[in-house]
């Protein structure tokens, strides 16, 4: 692997993480129309980490995919201006979108990492929208490659790479030979801006689109959504002025035992 | 010194110096021109005085994105939005008066010292609505950014970007797109403001003849500390046609790097204290004859050119700060209980959040409107520049006292924000031509264009046989006027303007009308002594806002109705809102700029004025006795 890795990177677009997220009045999903979107922030750090083995020239070629709908481009092309090389669009129609899954990107991804011969599949740890948190296991499931995920830190080793992962209560350092997948946790960098030059650069670096058929992958619903709830409203909180009076209060409210 | 105040009020009542004064000041308002106002302009402003509602440039509201522009400045303004976000900290900013050496490079590193630069020249190129989006990104977030960035490109090497030829525009502008270089522009002197002209600092050519020798210094330069490449205006002996040699403006790009070149310390100021702001002396300074822009004593039109290009920038900027307050108001409002009440429930509050996002959406729709103007390709949008200049600097400073007095002591506490914003606004009616004297360039430059209309039909009474349709034009409309019968102008006849909109039209039609009447008739009154009239002069530049906004937001709302997007109820209220409102207040100025009973009013207010400075002061006794 002297010729240095070939990455692909997965980049979901996601309401930004900014927005007040507001559920469909008939509870079958959130407001999407005329919202704000941008790159799932978790992606945004495996891009980044790309593109810092990129410029390390450990890795010689960054390709950013996303599956989803026509504006999925802007998302690609934002990847494109932080310093990827290529793009890959699965366009996926608004009917199947809508009942799109982990499992069905995974596969994508997947047939995606054999046909480019890649070397390693960058991916957030999770998306801040559906906080599911299994593509990368699935993927790495369905290739049969060694799976870092959470990874705070990624060095090359020789063939393989050392990967320190935040777990609860500390940190795990493992090694993995490659091909593997590694999926970012929030700390493993800080993300560059896409600069606006960049963003114009951008625009001649290429970007094919594809559909889900091309993969062989079939979207087909396997779960059914009931319902889509805001979380409960906070109630107002109330001012004590004393110890006493907190230890008195959380009596009354069976927090402490009396 | 009670005598020597005396001695300059007495001195400027003489008719000499006054005089002086005006001849410089109707100079200004002529080479402000882009070029020389023609009869055919189709300016909206400019032909207001003439009482007609031209309407090629604001009907319907104008778009001039291709697909390819309007996708690159969404992708630009979510990174510049991000960037501000995250990166930029305006609190830290003002603390420090600096600008984080991380946001500065930053900064550079995303493109922003180089918006509108070609990109043959390692710039964005954008167009200037691509550039109002993203300034207005800086305005909402920090406006001391926003006056680094300015400075630098919007006036500091825009002169650059005019009137450059080749070899400077390859010479300086990749580094100063890069922010390699930062620029200044250097017009102000001690004793230099709103009377630009009489600059002191001196170039002269050297025996040599391949260099200029400067001298002299400017105060209050923005950048001035950081600044590698000047544009300096300063006076130049240019020798006319008839061998006579007379002291001309001429503008010059200036390196620090030729050495003479110094600054002082950054001022202590008020707010956008992040922004540098210095004097800066030149002492024989070596310029090398090449470096004359826009040619030798073309100087005073290169500077009122580079500030009325620059100020749409302003506007959306401001624009920026707006919406910026309206959301920390909502957010306030909606939240805070008072008497068991969400305070945005009690009708004084409500009027305080419906007018600022009434005047939010005048002053942002004026921004896009003299944006797309510009990029259209119209030349005459001077009127329209100053008028969006006024409108948004003094809308902001509204919007921002509003949302504190709704913040209640929480808006005056520096944590929150708006108290800094309030500070950083105080500026921008004072700087790029403070709105007193952007007022009455408004008014006269539309007046001298209503006035060259008016010599026409002089003219033509002197042979009224051979140019009988002028006459009979113009006599039929001052007829009309004195019936109280409309004179043709017709908004809310026109298809562009949405039926719902009607009765707003109406009224704006109707203002139009007496509009072009009151400035017929000040121009038969005063003729050209109308330019001494100023506190006539200031209720007719009133007025033309007043008019002004009313068709933007006609255009505005109209379009927005058409195409029925979700917000076009809400946009269709707030236009005939303002409409209503600003259609009384023009009645109320025009009728006070004609009538007699004011003028006595004035006449006093001049008389009180006098009496205040001979005194040095408060005039009357302490009510106790001492
Ligand atoms: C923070 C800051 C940054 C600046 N940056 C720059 C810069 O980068 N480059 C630069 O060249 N300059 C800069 N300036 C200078 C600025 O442009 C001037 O302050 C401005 O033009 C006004 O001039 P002045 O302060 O001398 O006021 P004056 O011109 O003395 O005016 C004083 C008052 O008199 C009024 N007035 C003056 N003449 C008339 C008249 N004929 N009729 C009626 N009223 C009149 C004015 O409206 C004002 O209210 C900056 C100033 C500040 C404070």
């Amino acid at each position: 692997m002297s010729a240095g890795m070939r990455i692909i990177v997965g980049c979901k677009r996601v309401i930004d993480y900014a927005v007040k997220v507001r559920v469909k009045p008939d509870k079958t999903g959130v407001v999407t129309e005329g919202v704000k979107h941008s790159m799932n922030p978790f992606d945004e750090i495996a891009v980044e980490e790309a593109v810092r083995l990129k410029e390390k020239k450990i890795a010689s070629e960054i390709v950013v995919a996303s599956c989803g709908p026509q504006q999925c481009q802007e998302t690609l092309r934002t990847a494109l201006a932080m310093g990827a090389d290529r793009a890959v669009h699965v366009l996926v129609e608004p009917k199947d979108f809508a009942v799109m899954q982990p499992i069905h990107v995974s596969k994508i991804l997947a047939k995606l990492a054999v046909d480019e011969k890649a070397d390693l599949i960058l991916l957030g740890k999770q998306a801040i929208d559906d906080d599911c948190n299994q593509t990368g296991q699935m993927v790495a499931a369905l290739l049969d490659w060694p799976q870092a995920t959470f990874a705070s830190k990624v060095e090359k080793d020789g063939d393989s790479l050392t990967v320190t992962r935040e777990i609860d209560g500390g940190l795990e350092t493992i090694k993995v030979s490659l091909p593997a997948v590694v999926t970012s946790d929030l700390r493993l960098n800080e993300p560059r801006y896409a600069t606006l030059p960049n963003i114009m650069k951008a625009k001649k670096k290429p970007l094919a689109t594809k559909k889900p058929g091309d993969f062989d992958v079939e979207i087909k619903s396997t779960q059914e959504i009931l319902s889509v709830e805001d979380p409960p409203v906070r109630e107002a909180g109330q001012k004590v002025e004393s110890v006493e009076e907190l230890m008195e209060k959380l009596k009354e409210a069976g927090f402490v035992k009396s | 010194m009670f005598r020597s105040v005396a001695r300059i009020s007495s001195a400027l009542k003489q008719n000499k110096l006054q005089n002086h004064l005006f001849q410089k000041w109707s100079e200004c308002a002529v080479v402000t021109q882009t070029r020389n106002v023609s009869e055919e302009s189709k300016s909206f402003g400019l032909n207001l005085f003439r009482g007609q509602a031209h309407g090629e440039q604001v009907f319907p509201f104008p778009e001039v994105l291709n697909e390819e522009q309007r996708d690159n400045l969404q992708m630009f303004a979510d990174q510049t939005a991000k960037f501000f976000e995250e990166q930029n900290d305006a609190l830290k900013n003002d603390l420090l008066e600096t600008v984080e050496p991380e946001t500065m490079e930053g900064l550079k590193a995303l493109g922003a010292f180089g918006l509108q630069v070609p990109v043959e020249l390692d710039g964005l190129g954008l167009t200037n609505t691509q550039y109002a989006r993203l300034v207005e990104i800086v305005g909402a977030h920090d406006l001391g950014v926003g006056i680094v960035l300015g400075a630098h490109q919007s006036i500091g090497f825009k002169g650059i970007l005019l009137f450059g030829n080749d070899e400077q525009k390859q010479k300086y502008l990749p580094k100063l797109a890069a922010g390699e270089n930062i620029a200044a522009f250097c017009l102000t002197e001690p004793a230099s403001g709103s009377d630009a002209g009489s600059i002191k600092t001196r170039a002269v050519l050297s025996d040599d003849g391949k260099h200029y020798i400067l001298n002299g210094s400017k105060i209050w330069i923005s950048n001035g500390g950081l600044a590698e490449i000047f544009t300096v205006f300063a006076q130049t002996p240019v020798t006319d046609k008839n061998g006579d040699t007379k002291d001309k403006v001429t503008a010059f790009i200036v390196e620090r790097s030729y050495g003479g070149v110094t600054n002082g310390a950054p001022e202590k100021k008020m707010g956008i204290k992040c922004s540098n702001t210095a004097e800066v002396y030149f002492e024989d300074v070596k310029i090398p004859v090449e470096n004359v822009l826009g040619g030798e004593g073309g100087g005073f039109k290169v500077a009122m050119n580079i500030l009325n290009n620059g100020r749409f920038g302003m506007v959306a900027a401001l624009a920026g700060t707006m919406r910026y307050c309206v959301h920390k108001a909502v957010d306030h409002a909606g939240s805070r209980v008072q008497f068991g009440k969400s305070i945005h429930t009690f009708g004084t509050i409500q009027e305080k959040i419906a007018q600022m996002a009434i005047r939010h959406y005048v002053a942002e729709s004026m921004a896009y409107m003299i944006s797309a103007n510009m990029d259209q390709g119209f030349k005459d949008f001077q009127i329209e520049a100053a008028i969006g200049k006024i409108y948004a600097s003094e809308g902001a400073w509204y919007c921002a006292d509003e949302a504190i007095q709704i913040l209640g002591g929480m808006g005056f506490m520096r944590d929150c924000g708006i108290e800094r914003v309030m500070r950083d606004l105080r500026i921008f009616r004072i700087f790029e031509g403070t709105n007193d004297i952007l007022r009455l360039f408004v008014a006269l430059t539309g007046i001298q264009y209503a006035g060259k209309h008016l010599k026409d039909v002089q003219k033509a009474l002197k042979n009224p046989i051979g140019n009988i349709g002028t006459v009979v034009g113009f006599a039929g409309k001052m007829a009309k006027r004195k019936l109280g019968a409309s004179t043709g102008v017709d908004l809310h006849n026109d298809s562009n303007v949405n039926p719902e909109l009607q009765d707003a039209a109406k009224k704006a039609s109707k203002a139009i009308e007496h509009f072009g009447g009151t400035i017929d008739q000040l121009l038969i009154k005063y003729g050209k002594n109308i330019m001494h009239e100023q506190m006539v002069l200031n209720r007719v530049a009133e007025a033309a806002i007043d008019i002004y906004g009313m068709v933007c937001v006609l255009s505005r709302a109209s379009r927005s109705l058409s195409t029925n997007v979700a917000s076009a109820s809400t946009e269709s209220a707030m236009c005939q809102t303002f409409c209503e409102e600003a259609s009384v207040r023009v009645e109320t100025n025009l009728n006070i700029a004609v009538s007699d009973r004011n003028m006595k009013t004035f006449r006093t207010l001049s008389t009180i004025s006098d009496e205040v400075i001979k005194h040095g002061g408060c005039v009357q006794e302490h009510p106790l006795g001492f």
